[in-house]
């Protein structure tokens, strides 16, 4: 039995793997309408979250099978008090394969101890976010065509920003990749990213406050929100959070070729005219996101075509 | 000044200068009903100075927890007046309950009954096992 708690607990032919089948699903579709048939995915959300559950949830219809669950801790067994480990002991009799979005750190990999089916880490607080790495990656595959030699620009919240963290281990493997790592100085990425996956296997990284400064050098921008939820002082987020906006204007200091990606949600750090910049994928990453997550439930569940 | 020597009982030696008051507490020797004796800034020619705690009694320790506190330390084992066992203690790969995570958004501050990991990494560091925030 797998679980995914960290992206790098996929390996890279696992991923390729992954990147074929949602290839396949996007091509033929009605091959795995039922592939799931009589299957449950829980979805254990004891943090709000849109789009990260209904992707989860649609992809699991789509391949036939069945959903059930919660959105937030306030309607769990959690607001009276209940253990993680309490809580999947019981789900897990319910479900073939659990997802938890958590918002303390290392909550899933609790989960993974307790569990007797397989639990997938849909976010937990500011660490890991693994399937948004899996809808990433497809994202570049399908709009750049290569993980390798590119320079990837990760811009804003970078301390606390899960998805970024997860991103950098993930394109840390390939050869070739630069990172350019743009935030104001009280977000800048935690020095044990930086020495574990960068200086530790000698990857070749910039740090910058100017997005305008590093914006012509990118393949991939990959913009991030500041998150509320992360501080636990209002007034820092207020200060920080319109650090970096997005806009036409910053757009025509980028190559014609760069893409723009976002793990979504987004508030105000793309202007919404940038949304018909051709650059602009990040509608097309959260489609991306569905066909991976897709191919995950099927390679945890072991079911083939 | 002068410490007796113990009949049988723990010496734990080399520990580093200024540890040993640590070591006590989180070894929890005030508990202890025997005679402990802690002798700090005694002089050491491998290491300038060294702390030593004396124990009077053949108790059993949490290894782990003086590897953390003073890597080269040094355990011996008494008994009849006579060193029978002497044990160099190391970093430990792993220490569970010995020191807790700080960090606020980590399970461990509301998991029940959850242990307290830490895991060696790259430099000697520990990290938490659960959200990987390196100990102080």
């Amino acid at each position: 039995m797998r679980n995914i708690i960290n992206i790098l607990d996929l390996s890279v032919e696992e991923i390729n793997e992954l990147i074929r089948t949602a290839d396949d699903m996007m091509e033929n579709p009605d091959r795995y309408r039922e592939v799931c048939r009589h299957k449950i995915l829980a979805t254990l959300f004891f943090e709000p979250s849109t789009r990260t559950r209904l992707s989860f949830e649609s992809a699991m219809l789509s391949l036939g099978g069945q959903v059930l669950g919660f959105s937030e801790a306030g309607s769990s067994s959690a607001a009276k008090g209940e253990s993680i480990s309490d809580t999947v002991e019981v789900v897990s009799g319910y479900s073939d394969i659990i997802v938890m979005r958590h918002p303390k750190e290392g909550a899933p990999l609790v989960a993974s101890m307790h569990s007797t089916v397989p639990i997938i880490n849909a976010g937990d607080g500011g660490h890991y976010h693994p399937t948004q790495t899996l809808a990433d990656l497809l994202t570049i595959h399908h709009e750049k065509g290569r993980f390798e030699n590119l320079t990837v620009g990760l811009c804003g919240d970078l301390k606390f920003g899960r998805t970024v963290h997860s991103l950098i281990e993930a394109m840390s493997r390939y050869s070739g990749v630069r990172f350019v790592l743009i935030s104001p100085e009280e977000l800048k990425l935690p020095s044990f990213i930086k020495e574990e996956y960068l200086d530790g296997k000698g990857i070749e990284y910039q740090e910058s406050t100017s997005l305008d400064a590093v914006m012509g050098d990118l393949d991939i921008l990959y913009m991030t929100r500041v998150q509320k939820e992360r501080f636990f002082n209002e007034e820092d987020y207020l200060r920080l959070k319109d650090t970096y906006i997005l806009t036409t204007d910053k757009m025509k200091l980028a190559r014609p070729d760069m893409i723009v990606m976002h793990p979504l949600p987004r508030v105000n750090e793309i202007s919404t005219a940038v949304d018909k910049d051709p650059r602009a994928c990040y509608f097309r990453q959260t489609y991306y996101g569905k066909m991976m997550r897709m191919a995950l439930i099927m390679m945890l569940l072991e079911v083939t075509v | 000044m002068k410490i007796d020597s113990i009949k049988n009982g723990i010496v734990i030696d080399h520990i580093t200068a200024g540890k040993a008051m640590q070591l006590y507490h989180m070894l929890e020797l005030e508990r202890l009903e025997c005679r402990v004796a802690i002798l700090q800034n005694v002089p050491s020619r491998k290491m300038g100075k060294k702390d030593i705690i004396k124990i009077d009694s053949d108790i059993s320790i949490n290894t782990d927890m003086i590897g953390f506190v003073s890597p080269n330390a040094t355990i011996n084992v008494i008994r009849s007046d006579s060193i029978v066992e002497k044990k160099q203690v190391e970093l430990p790969r792993r220490l569970v309950n010995i020191i807790r995570c700080k960090n606020p958004r980590c399970i461990t501050t509301t998991e029940q009954e959850i242990d307290h990991i830490f895991e060696l990494c790259d430099g000697g560091r520990y990290r938490c096992f659960y959200c990987e925030t390196r100990a102080n």
